[in-house]
């Protein structure tokens, strides 16, 4: 018979403590499969955030390291210098990336450290109830912004991964989706490259992927995939940014 | 034989070169005043014996990234001054609670908010009582002069690593740019082995993850008694202080780093002229030596010096538990205590009605 799927080795044959519907459970096995298809789980470090990921640690099958909220790129920045044999990469939330981590975001991409960055933009705060995040789009509802996401009080969505680009240390900037089979792949493939780049010591590389949240968006696991598909891919377009 | 040189060192620099005496792997820092010679000299120096030195783009990310350098097994240090150190805090709490090893400086200045640059002790109580959130605990060590400072910094590195608790060299403007010789050593540091936990890739063992995150009910307060306990120990073994001239003293200043060294003027002008005066200077903060404030004789009184309007006084209190009597003189925010303030102190303390002569 022809196997089509497995567990890969990097992640562990344990339940995740997501909701239904979430991204986070995909992402982190396109991430083991990468490091399987790849085959360095056994020099991977992974750098964990605080968000609905924190425990990230619990499901992969390979040295991790937890980070305060926002600081995971300073914790992998020094990992890697140390051992710069090891690949190292962070995965983060977009309040961790994108607001409180901003600045070492930016940082380490203009280092042009050699890194991989799994970032997962869900456009809010999963983690502690589901309050307005710098990625939230204009209009939509937020335990802190109960009227939607208004530009006056609360600017807009940020391009973290847009305004990246401008920064010559980084060398690879691709935005994907978990909303169907297929961009499901594409996320895999560049998660993949993102490693790649930093086996070939080419520098920053950060992967933003479309994750749904049905909980805090209000939507069922399915009109969640939709809304990626109809609503915030408009807003963040997929495709290779750098 | 292997002669060992002596140097004219700033304080900062000795810091630094007891750090990479250390065998420091990795430093990451932001410039503040009056520690800048301190990043200076690793920014200089830390690569030529194979470390890595990043100047970061804040304290926050400096701590951090000591984080990560201290889980990938290495030592690992950062300095700054009190602004900046206020800034660490969330950072230095993940630390302990990790159980990661690390060295943090502090030079401090004057405070509050911007303060000013000039020397202090006035964050004594963040250093002492741990600083951030969380049931946790900093060596703290304060030396008192450059070679002190070259010596203690290696201390602080072999503490650290001992109990795989956070060390922090505690010192004040004065101390961070005084030129003293300094006598380096020329010992080989010696490296632990932290095989057992540190990240270096699971080739070959099982994962590991450092973390100071404990969901499960009772995990946290497992892991804090533990911590509980190594503290304990550290609390019997390894508190240290100079003492002067406590036999038969009638009042025992207590001072440490810069105000120890007044201290120490004070008395040996005061002893010529025969009056009764002795030292207690805490080198290790936390633990505070306790022990040395139980030996006083029945009359003698205390009198706390410091560059803060009374922080250390606490520990001195809590150590006395009320057997004696104990005073307090203190200039914090610029005011550095004279000679001359401390000797009028200690004359308005002898000819008090009911005091000695
Ligand atoms: C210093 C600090 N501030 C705030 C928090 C609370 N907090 C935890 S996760 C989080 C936001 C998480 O959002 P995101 O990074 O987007 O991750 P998600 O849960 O959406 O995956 C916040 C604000 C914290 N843990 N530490
Ligand atoms: S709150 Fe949102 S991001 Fe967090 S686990 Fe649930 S669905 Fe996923
Ligand atoms: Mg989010």
């Amino acid at each position: 018979m022809h196997k089509v799927f497995s567990v890969p080795d990097p992640l562990r044959k344990t339940p995740t403590h997501y909701c239904p519907g979430c991204g986070h459970g995909i992402a982190h096995r396109l991430v083991a499969e990468v490091i399987q298809d790849l085959g360095i789980r056994g020099k991977t470090i992974a750098v964990a955030p605080v968000g609905c990921a924190v425990v990230a640690y619990d499901y992969w099958k390979f040295d991790c390291s937890e980070a305060p909220h926002g600081r995971a790129l300073a914790v992998a920045t020094a990992i890697k210098r140390m051992q710069p044999e090891k690949i190292v990469f962070t995965y983060q939330g977009d309040g961790d990336l994108a607001a409180i981590g901003t600045n070492e975001t930016i940082h380490a991409a203009n280092r042009g450290e050699n890194l991989s960055v799994v970032f997962i933009n869900n456009a809010i705060y999963g983690m502690t109830g589901g309050q307005l995040a710098p990625t939230t789009l204009l209009g939509q509802k937020t335990s802190t912004s109960a009227a939607g996401r208004d530009k006056k009080l609360h600017g807009y969505p940020l391009k973290i991964s847009e305004m990246l680009a401008l920064l010559p240390g980084v060398c690879y900037l691709e935005r994907v989706s978990l909303h169907n089979p297929g961009e499901v792949l594409k996320a895999k493939s560049a998660i993949r490259r993102a490693f790649q780049n930093q086996l070939e010591g080419l520098g920053f590389s950060l992967v933003e992927v479309l994750s749904p949240c049905p909980t805090y968006w209000g939507l069922s696991p399915r009109e969640a995939l939709d809304w990626i598909r109809d609503v915030m891919q408009k807003e963040f377009p997929l495709g290779r940014i750098k | 034989m292997m002669n060992n040189k002596k140097i004219l060192l700033s304080g900062n620099e000795a810091i630094a070169r007891g750090a990479i005496q250390a065998g420091c792997g990795f430093y990451a820092g932001y410039p503040i005043t009056p520690q800048n010679e301190l990043i200076g000299y690793m920014s200089n120096h830390l690569r030529d014996s194979g470390g890595v030195f990043i100047q970061a783009e804040s304290e926050l990310a400096a701590i951090n990234m000591v984080y990560g350098a201290a889980a990938s097994g290495a030592r690992a240090m950062t300095s700054s001054s009190s602004p900046g150190i206020s800034l660490m805090q969330e950072g230095i709490s993940y630390i302990a609670g990790s159980a990661l090893p690390a060295v943090i400086v502090n030079i401090m200045r004057g405070g509050p908010g911007l303060g000013n640059i000039a020397p202090a002790q006035s964050d004594y109580f963040q250093a002492t009582r741990g600083g951030g959130h969380g049931d946790y605990r900093l060596i703290v060590l304060a030396p008192d002069s450059v070679q002190e400072a070259y010596d203690l910094t290696r201390e602080a590195f072999y503490l650290s690593d001992k109990y795989r608790v956070p060390a922090m060299i505690l010192g004040d403007g004065v101390l961070g740019q005084m030129m003293e010789p300094v006598e380096l050593s020329v010992k080989k540091a010696k490296m632990g082995d932290k095989s057992g936990w540190c990240l270096s890739g699971c080739q070959g063992r099982q994962p590991h993850v450092v973390k100071s995150f404990f969901l499960r009910e009772g995990e946290l307060e497992k892991f804090n008694l533990k911590l509980q306990k190594v503290y304990r120990r550290i609390e019997e073994k390894e508190a240290r202080c100079e003492e002067m001239f406590l036999a038969g003293a009638e009042i025992i200043l207590v001072a440490y780093g810069t105000m120890a060294r007044i201290a120490k003027s004070v008395i040996m002008r005061l002893r010529n002229e025969g009056k009764k005066i002795g030292l207690i200077r805490p080198v290790s903060l936390w633990p505070f030596p306790r022990e040395a404030f139980r030996a006083a004789g029945r009359n003698t009184e205390y009198l706390v010096l410091e560059m803060s309007y009374g922080q250390m006084l606490e520990d001195v209190r809590l150590a006395v538990a009320g057997r004696r009597k104990i005073e307090f003189l203190g200039r914090s925010g610029g005011g550095i205590l004279s000679e001359g303030e401390i000797i009028d102190k200690i004359r308005s303390l002898i000819r008090k009605p009911g005091g000695r002569k």
